[in-house]
């Protein structure tokens, strides 16, 4: 079996190295041997580039497995094969599972299934409360020596201000990051939308923006006052971006994520009661859709991540305010920041390919994020040009729960490597396993 | 005009010819109540279902008995709103009601956008008998029905809507038909009952009843439910009662020919005082009466009898 594997003639763009040119990279052990114009190799597999960009691999902060408890949405195996598919050779999957991800044995059953579908690399987030119920902090120093590589409740904000408080201060100890999902829930109540125009003209129960920026604020002073870094996981709002870049310019070491529906959809597109277009946060205002552009460019915000959240069909075909909360994404965050961050301008692609893959790595500290010598050879490969529409061929998630679909994008994932393996090629997942799809 | 539309889903998606179209088909059926025989053979063979998931036996009952003077077939069926806790789903609920052959379903739901959401599966016409906090078009077209009768004209007319808006159907669906056919509309209650960015839909907003009932042509008021006090939207219904309530002396300001109106069932003494709701401003039976003439008009349109 060939272990070597030549990436020739593509355009590769590393900002972590300031590279952008028509290079070839040469694979060797699952490590990046050589970067150079030309490079001659004995018997190596080629991966031909010709017109394609070559990225350092794309990792994704914030996915949800749902294994194990809810298989039926989506088992580690697919989810992997969804990430792949979309391009991305690591996800971080958040531990809102049954039983929660807060003790060892469900993070290293995570592990397991992960290294039997052997694809991308998955890297488990260990709740901060037993049960992400907010009372009881979890063995953190355990869950650590399990593999977690950062700490949350997602799904949940972790609500009390002093478990917020203890969780950052003890989890630093083991160098690990809190992320958080900031939402203050008293405000948010039973609310399905965004409060605003929209929800008055539907009847729907609004979620009002203040929700998220009151945590976000209490996030960032709760970082100012111990001086350990948080990161907020899927921003949406004007006023969060505008609390992260305060904090940014008073020298917090706080970070910030968004997800591509946040940068793409507002909430005027949900006239018709489509359940698709049901998420947490909600989709907002179009100020708010332009502010999030806005924080991406000036790099208040620093990554894009999917929240990648699958729901089976017949859970979405219900009542709106019943409807599950939550979207695929791993799919479609290619192209839809192709299409709404990098064709328009408002980001280039280095910085693109920078919040998708360099950033998210340096945020959680994790191996990648770039193409040096010596480092794991995981590579995304992008044409720019290719034109699809979404869901046309099915989407290798469980799910299908996305308000992209049939719509139409350019640019798109067309290989995904990783150590060195080709694990997604022209819109093909290459592996071994196949897991039984439901309905 | 010709009426080409097979669901009657809201106000706020049809146009102004439409609406007039529908008050016009109204006032042609309202004879059929005072004849000795109250029935028109118009959709004989057709099959008329009301499907609530929430209670109301009035408008249920005016469904229904307009159904039957239009010789329809008519079937009720009163259903646990959660899917959840039933065990079936929405989608299930109604298609099997469609397997029955039931060609208009007059749906009462307690979430918003459930009509729109079951329009999506069926064949079958879809008629919105309320849907949570989204709109309740019969009803506002029943008020624009009743406005009109007794004032001739609607342009021009001054409303005034009272209480609780962020949760009213009936006060959406009001304001979609009224801004349509150039009525100015006002919404009157506390902050905490009043939806952001309202204004938007064309109305303004007070916090003062008392500063708007001089000008009011109609005033209009909505059935405060006391579950929002639990929830601190207001502090009493004592309070809301002095502050929004209709008393004697406030009927004192109005205008001599201003109406008073209520979509029913009156808190009596929290919305409007008994002597008001009974007395000569008050067309509240009248908005029963014509309920009747303006549903037969609707399921006339949609369910084929257009034809
Ligand atoms: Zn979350």
């Amino acid at each position: 079996m060939s272990t070597s594997l030549l990436i020739q003639k593509g355009r590769i763009v590393d900002p972590s190295q300031n590279i952008d040119e028509v290079l070839d990279l040469l694979i060797e052990n699952g490590k990046i041997q050589k970067i150079a114009k030309n490079i001659s190799a004995g018997e190596v597999e080629i991966f031909d580039a010709r017109g394609k960009i070559v990225a350092p691999g794309f990792i994704d902060l914030h996915v949800h497995f749902r294994e194990p408890g809810f298989e039926h949405k989506e088992t580690i195996l697919t989810g992997m094969r969804s990430a792949a598919m979309g391009g991305f050779t690591a996800v971080c999957c958040m531990p809102n599972t049954e039983p929660a991800m807060d003790e060892p044995g469900t993070v290293g059953f995570v592990l397991l299934k992960a290294k039997e579908g052997n694809l991308i690399r998955v890297y488990p987030i260990g709740a901060a409360t037993r049960g992400r119920e907010g009372k009881v902090m979890t063995e953190i120093g355990h869950l650590k020596k399990a593999g977690v590589i950062a700490i949350s409740d997602d799904g949940e904000p972790i609500y009390d201000a002093y478990m917020m408080r203890r969780v950052m201060e003890y989890a630093h100890m083991f160098g690990l990051k809190v992320i958080d999902h900031c939402e203050d829930k008293n405000l948010s109540q039973q609310g399905v939308m965004n409060e605003g125009y929209m929800s008055t003209l539907l009847g729907l129960t609004g979620i009002p923006s203040v929700a998220e920026e009151v945590m976000v604020m209490r996030d960032i002073l709760m970082s100012q006052y111990t001086q350990i870094p948080v990161h907020l996981a899927h921003l949406s709002t004007r006023g969060s971006v505008d609390l992260v870049r305060w904090a940014k310019a008073k020298g917090l070491p706080v970070t910030a994520e968004t997800a591509p529906h946040y940068f793409s959809l507002s909430d005027e597109e949900m006239t018709s009661y489509r359940t698709e277009f049901k998420m947490n946060p909600p989709l907002r205002t179009r100020e708010d859709v332009k502010a999030i552009q806005e924080g991406l460019k000036d790099g208040t915000l620093d990554a894009i991540a999917t929240d990648h959240a699958p729901h089976q069909e017949v859970e979405k075909e219900v009542e709106f305010d019943m409807a599950p909360f939550g979207i695929i994404g791993l799919e479609t965050s290619v192209g839809l920041g192709l299409n709404h961050l990098v064709h328009p301008g408002i980001l280039t692609l280095s910085k693109w390919i920078d919040k998708m893959s360099c950033r998210p790595a340096q945020i959680l500290n994790l191996p990648g994020g770039n193409l040096r010598v010596g480092e794991n050879g995981d590579v995304t490969i992008l044409d720019l040009g290719k034109e699809w529409s979404v869901g046309e061929i099915p989407f290798e998630s469980k799910s299908k729960n996305s308000p992209f679909r049939e719509i139409k994008l350019k640019g798109k994932a067309v290989g995904t490597i990783v150590g060195g393996r080709v694990v997604m090629r022209d819109g093909e997942v290459i592996s071994k396993i196949k897991d039984q799809k439901s309905k | 005009m010709k009426w080409n539309r097979k669901h009657l889903l809201g106000l706020e998606d049809l146009s102004q010819e439409e609406i007039e179209y529908i008050l016009k088909t109204a006032e042609s059926f309202k004879d059929i109540s005072i004849r000795p025989i109250k029935k028109v053979p118009a959709l004989r063979g057709k099959t008329i279902a009301t499907v609530f998931f929430e209670p109301s036996t009035r408008t249920r009952t005016s469904f229904e008995l307009a159904a039957k003077r239009l010789s329809a077939d008519t079937l009720s069926i009163t259903a646990i709103a959660s899917s959840v806790v039933k065990g079936e789903s929405l989608k299930d609920t109604v298609r099997n009601l469609e397997a029955l052959k039931v060609d208009c379903m007059i749906v009462r739901h307690e979430c918003s956008g459930v009509p729109h959401l079951i329009s999506r599966y069926l064949e079958a016409s879809v008629v919105n008998a309320g849907d949570g906090s989204h709109e309740h078009p019969t009803q506002a077209l029943v008020d624009l029905f009743t406005i009109l009768e007794k004032k001739k004209t609607l342009e021009g007319l001054k409303v005034v809507i009272v209480g609780d808006i962020l949760h009213s159907r009936v006060a959406r669906s009001n304001i979609f038909g009224m801004t349509k056919l150039r009525m100015n509309v006002q919404v009157v209650g506390p902050r905490t009952l009043i939806p952001k960015e309202i204004e938007r839909l064309g109305v303004s907003v007070s916090h003062r009843l008392d500063d708007v009932i001089p000008e009011a042509d109609v005033l209009m008021f909505l059935r405060i439910q006391s579950e929002r006090q639990k929830k601190n939207l207001f502090p009493s219904l004592r309070e809301y009662s002095e502050n929004y309530g209709m008393s004697i002396q406030r009927l004192k300001n109005t205008k001599p020919d201003c109406l008073i109106m209520h979509p029913g069932p009156i808190n009596r003494g929290i919305e409007l005082a008994s002597e008001v709701a009974d007395g000569p401003q008050s067309v509240i039976l009248d908005q029963v009466t014509n309920g009747l003439a303006v549903r037969m008009a609707v399921l006339f349109l949609v369910a084929g009898g257009g034809e």
